[in-house]
C-alpha cells in the first residue's frame, strides 16, 4: 500500500528557529494527510510550531558531478567573504 | 434531589472516574495491538500516539480515582492496581471501545465513534466543578481535537476512497453502530453527580453527536444506519461492568505480566 503513496519531504519550524529545517521524509496520499503524518512523526517530542510539506518529486537537486563547476570557484575569491570587517568588542553573540 | 452523604458522594465519583479511565485504558490497548502491524509506518506511529494520549488521561483519572476511594478510608489504590489488578467485571468503559480491532477501516470507524462523543464529553466536563476533573479534561480535549479531525478525516479517506475501502468502512460502521447507544446513557451513579454539578448529562451529547457524526458521514458517502437501532436496549452495560467477551481476552494480555511478577518494574 505505502508504494502507491508519494513521498514528501517534511520541514520544521523549530520553537526558537527562525526558518523551516528540513527534517525528513514520510509517504502520504495527499498534502492534509502529509501535514497529519508528519506532526505524528517528527513533533512529537516538541520539536516544533510550524510544518511544511513539499512533494519530494517537486523538490529539484543539484548534480553532484556539477559540485567542481558550481562551488569551487567561490573558493578563492576570499574578497567576497564577510572577513575583513572589524568588529567592536561591545558586539557579542556574531 | 436529597443531599447524598459524602460517602455516598464519593463512591459514585469513584466509579464514574473508572469509566473516564477504562475507556482511555481498553482503547489505548487495543490500539497498541497495531503497534508493528499498521498499514503504513505513519499510520503505525500516529494510532501509537493516539493510545499514548489515551493511557496518558486514563493514568490521571485512575489516579484522581484512587485517591478518591482512599478518601473514605480505603486501602489506597495506584493506577497501576486499578488498571492491572481489576477483572473484567470491575471495568467500566463502554462496549464500543473494548470491540475487536479487526480491519483499518473497523479501528478507525470505532475510533471515529468514539472520539466524536469523547471531544463533546471532555469539553462539558472542562466545565465540571470539580477542579480536578476540570484540569484532567482542559488537558485532555486538546489531545482529542486532534484525535476526531484525524479518525474523521480517516472516514471520509476510506468511505469516499475505492470501492473495496467504502464497502468495509460501511461494514464497520454498521457494526458498530449498536454499540453507540450506551455513549447516552446516564444511570442513577451519573444522575447524582450531575445534579451536583460535576458529571456531564451524557444525554445531552447526544443531538452535536448525531449532527458530527452524521456529517462526516455524509462527506463519506456513508449511510447511516437507521436510529432505532442506536436507541434500542441492546449492547449497553459496560460503564456497570457487564461486558463483551472480548473484554476479558484483552485484559488477560494486558495483565499477565504484572499479575505474574506483581513486583515487576518496567
Amino acid at each position: 500500500m505505502s508504494s502507491e503513496w508519494p513521498l514528501w519531504e517534511v520541514f520544521i519550524r523549530s520553537q526558537h528557529g527562525l526558518a523551516h529545517k528540513h527534517v525528513g521524509s514520510l509517504h502520504a496520499p495527499d498534502a492534509g494527510m502529509a501535514i497529519k503524518n508528519a506532526r505524528d512523526v517528527y513533533t512529537r517530542r516538541n520539536e516544533g510550531i510550524s510544518i511544511w510539506v513539499a512533494r519530494s518529486a517537486d523538490i529539484h537537486a543539484s548534480s553532484p558531478g556539477d559540485r567542481a563547476a558550481l562551488f569551487e570557484p567561490s573558493n578563492d575569491k576570499v574578497y567576497r567573504h564577510p572577513t575583513f570587517f572589524p568588529m567592536p568588542d561591545e558586539v557579542k553573540h556574531i | 434531589m436529597t443531599a447524598a452523604n459524602p460517602a455516598a458522594r464519593g463512591a459514585h465519583l469513584f466509579e464514574y472516574l473508572l469509566r473516564l479511565a477504562d475507556n482511555g485504558v481498553v482503547l489505548a490497548q487495543r490500539l497498541g495491538e497495531w503497534v508493528g502491524k499498521g498499514p503504513v509506518l505513519e499510520e503505525d506511529i500516529a494510532s501509537t500516539n493516539v493510545a499514548l494520549d489515551l493511557l496518558g488521561q486514563a493514568r490521571l483519572w485512575l489516579a484522581y480515582a484512587g485517591e478518591i476511594e482512599a478518601r473514605d478510608g480505603a486501602p489506597v489504590r495506584s493506577e497501576d492496581a486499578l488498571a492491572y489488578f481489576r477483572d473484567s467485571g470491575e471495568f467500566r468503559n463502554l462496549l464500543l471501545v473494548e470491540q475487536p480491532n479487526g480491519n483499518y477501516a473497523d479501528t478507525i470507524a470505532r475510533q471515529f465513534l468514539f472520539d466524536q462523543w469523547h471531544v463533546l464529553l471532555l469539553g462539558q466536563l472542562a466545565l465540571s466543578k470539580d477542579a480536578r476533573v476540570v484540569g484532567i479534561a482542559a488537558k485532555a480535549v486538546k489531545e482529542v481535537r486532534y484525535h476526531v479531525e484525524r479518525s474523521s478525516d480517516w472516514v471520509v479517506r476510506l468511505g469516499d476512497g475505492t470501492a473495496e475501502s467504502h464497502a468495509r468502512m460501511q461494514s464497520a460502521i454498521g457494526a458498530l453502530w449498536m454499540y453507540t447507544g450506551e455513549m447516552f446513557t446516564v444511570d442513577a451513579t451519573e444522575r447524582e453527580l450531575i445534579d451536583a454539578g460535576i458529571a456531564v448529562d451524557n444525554e445531552s451529547l447526544s443531538s452535536p453527536w448525531q449532527a458530527s457524526v452524521r456529517a462526516v458521514l455524509d462527506d463519506a458517502t456513508i449511510v447511516v444506519p437507521a436510529d432505532p437501532f442506536m436507541q434500542g436496549s441492546r449492547a449497553r452495560g459496560g460503564k456497570q461492568g457487564v461486558h463483551t467477551e472480548h473484554l476479558s481476552h484483552l485484559l488477560a494480555e494486558m495483565q499477565v505480566l504484572p499479575r505474574s511478577f506483581p513486583d515487576a518494574r518496567w
